[in-house]
């Protein structure tokens, strides 16, 4: 399933690349992009446990950069 | 500005109002002392908190790290206003960089917005407003004058212009009626339109558009790659030569303190933040892409950026590039031209062969089809038929023969369309693929403008057609009369010949051609405004079919290329600099800051060239 998600301050190229890696790590997750121009996020993950899996993303992102913050579109 | 950007902005104000009551007022020193550390904490809390956050996440080196290192050893140092005027240009200039690249980006998205806000649709007589999204093929939407179509369709009721040039950055407004196909991005102008709905929105031509254009920036280049693993080693070196030159030195030359060094070490490592090329390089590219895009140029990635820049070869496929891709009359020759012409598409005019509507386009008068009779179509050769009670016959040579009429001789090239009446030849039309007008120019301006070195043209046409085409439009070289498969098999000994750091375009129609598009080292696709396929196969999608843009967009490349570049000279050149300033404690920790935030942000200014100067161009 893929998704895709507007990211509120995002200030650094070097923070969305970090945050790509820690996505990629998260299990479930098959191919993500974090986009720092457009400052979206776009995610290919298991359609099942979606919710757990956001859930995790969302608690690795904030560790990678407190400031970002997913929003559900 | 965004909210956190104000939020900033505040707590700057507020410390600079603080700095100046210290400054200026007699106050006791441990009241001063108090009100440094108040101001250090507002302006500066946010970046000591995210270092010790991001230590006990396990990101040691980041710029917060540094910064809180630095500004809390210059408070152990006893330099208190140092400490804070630090940490207050420090954030300044995170401020003006965030602003800085929200603008650019704002006026980079901007600048591709294609995508439709809205739909009209029509429910119990009333026209009401809904999101294109919703909408299913087959339903019926409403378009105004000045609104953008919000989805691929057909046109139902109605008659107007649309505005393409956000699709193919062609200002020529393209016409519709009943029937015809409009494409969501297109503006209406002048007409209110009702359209039948073809592609659902993420099918539509915007939303194809704007999804290729998005994920381009997620092809990295290598300069792109360059930085990111750039990044990676930098900072562990930066701050082992900081440990270094904070302790090695006082150990084997005596008369330096450790204070002194461990002051220069610090400011060492504010001056080797690495932001400007992080952020400058990406931002490059992007204006680059979205620059293009405006044009009507598709890049599908800054990596195929880099490739364009380096074209030196430009193999074109010759039928929809340098010709049109249709047959046209382009030449009438006859005394009484106008007779012939007419003649001919009352004869052909029940023919739905290519040749009788390049003939009848060209006369363009209305034709009273009553006057023909006994159309009778000859395999092979052509048409006979009888008008106003006349035997006419249009065909080739071989007709003529047939009927003993003399053929007058000619070397026209192209396909000749004699026209007889009775037993008399009254002359003849050449029909051709013609030659687009600008073709010759476009590929002079290849070689001039865009630095290529060759030029080549594959044509499954005769030979002496494709000759005399590449004479006209000065091409350098011409393989004639190829199979499809022959083309890519041509292609590949024109790579073969090539260096690796020499690139070979291919250009094509898209029709056809997907495997020559695939195979060469970059394929631009033209004329691909509302074919999918062309726009999956190639790398570099131009809209419309104007010739000239593969120039453009190669030299656009090019300066987005250079552009890039001088970011990453000047930018390492500046820290490398500096950096050996700071470690010989030439530069203080203030000006490190500076040195720091100015280069970010000229790098920055710098990038968003990209973006205008292809705006200057249209």
């Amino acid at each position: 399933m893929k998704k895709s998600y507007k990211l509120e301050n995002l200030d650094c190229a070097a923070c969305a690349a970090k945050m790509e890696e820690a996505i990629k790590k998260v299990e479930g997750v098959n191919d993500v992009s974090v986009n720092f121009m457009l400052q979206k996020l776009k995610i290919d993950m298991n359609e099942e446990n979606y919710d757990t899996i956001i859930k995790e993303i969302k608690r690795v992102c904030k560790k990678v950069e407190p400031d970002c913050k997913i929003l559900d579109k | 500005m965004t909210k956190k950007e104000k939020k900033e902005l505040t707590k700057i104000l507020i410390t600079i109002i603080i700095l100046f009551i210290v400054t200026l007022l007699p106050l006791d020193m441990k009241v001063k002392f108090i009100l440094y550390i108040i101001a250090y904490l507002i302006v500066g809390y946010i970046v000591v908190i995210k270092a010790i956050q991001n230590i006990l996440s396990g990101q040691v080196f980041d710029e917060n790290f540094l910064m809180s290192i630095a500004t809390i050893g210059a408070f152990i140092t006893g330099e208190y206003i140092e400490a804070v005027l630090v940490m207050l240009l420090y954030q300044i200039g995170e401020l003006f960089q965030s602003y800085a690249v929200g603008k650019s980006r704002k006026s980079i998205t901007e600048l591709m917005d294609i995508r439709p806000d809205y739909a009209n649709i029509e429910v119990d007589g009333k026209v009401i407003k809904t999101d294109p999204e919703e909408l299913k093929v087959g339903t019926t939407i409403i378009i105004k004058p000045g609104e953008k179509v919000p989805l691929d369709g057909i046109v139902e009721k109605g008659e107007s212009t649309l505005d393409t040039s956000a699709l193919t950055g062609e200002s020529l407004p393209r016409k519709v009626t009943e029937n015809d196909q409009v494409l969501s991005g297109c503006i209406n102008k002048t007409g209110l339109l009702t359209a039948r709905v073809t592609k659902e929105f993420e099918e539509s031509t915007a939303s194809k558009i704007l999804d290729l254009v998005e994920n381009a920036s997620n092809k990295k280049a290598k300069a792109e790659n360059f930085i990111s693993k750039f990044a990676k080693y930098y900072t562990p070196i930066v701050v082992i030569l900081a440990l270094c030159l904070a302790f090695l030195p006082p150990i084997f030359i005596p008369e330096v303190t450790v204070l002194e060094c461990i002051k220069r070490a610090m400011t060492f490592l504010v001056i080797s933040c690495p932001c400007a090329l992080v952020i400058s390089v990406p931002l490059g590219f992007f204006g680059g892409i979205g620059g293009a895009s405006r044009q009507g140029i598709l890049i599908k990635g800054s990596n195929y950026m880099e490739t364009l820049a380096n074209t030196k070869t430009v193999v074109f496929d010759k039928t929809g590039t340098i010709t049109e891709g249709k047959f046209q009359v382009v030449k009438v020759n006859a005394k009484q031209q106008e007779k012939l012409l007419e003649l001919a598409s009352l004869a052909e005019s029940y023919s739905t062969h290519p040749i009788a509507e390049a003939i009848r386009e060209k006369f363009s008068k209305k034709l009273d089809k009553k006057r023909v009779k006994k159309i009778k179509e000859i395999a092979g050769q052509g048409i006979q038929a009888e008008i106003d009670g006349k035997k006419v016959y249009v065909g080739n040579d071989k007709l003529l023969q047939s009927q003993k009429i003399k053929v007058p001789s000619t070397n026209e090239l192209g396909t000749i369309v004699y026209v007889a009446e009775e037993k008399t030849c009254l002359g003849y039309i050449v029909i051709a693929d013609k030659i687009k007008d600008n073709a010759k120019q476009a590929i002079s301006e290849l070689k001039q403008k865009s630095h290529v070195k060759q030029t080549i043209m594959l044509t499954g046409d005769k030979k002496e057609i494709a000759d005399d085409i590449a004479k006209q439009v000065e091409i350098d070289k011409v393989h004639s009369e190829l199979l499809p498969q022959d083309k890519v098999e041509q292609l590949e000994i024109i790579l073969k010949k090539q260096t690796a750091k020499e690139k070979v375009a291919f250009v094509g129609d898209g029709i056809n051609d997907a495997p020559v598009l695939t195979r060469a080292d970059i394929g631009i696709a033209m004329g691909a405004l509302g074919s999918d396929a062309a726009i999956e196969a190639a790398d570099v999608v131009i809209m419309d079919d104007d010739i000239s843009k593969i120039s453009t967009a190669i030299s656009l490349s090019q300066r987005t290329i250079r552009i890039v570049k001088q970011n990453i000279y000047f930018a390492i050149g500046i820290k490398v600099f500096f950096l050996l300033l700071g470690a010989l404690g030439l530069a203080n920790m203030m000006e490190a800051v500076f040195a720091d935030v100015g280069v970010s942000i000229i790098a920055i200014l710098n990038s968003m060239r990209t973006l205008k100067v292809s705006n200057k161009k249209r």
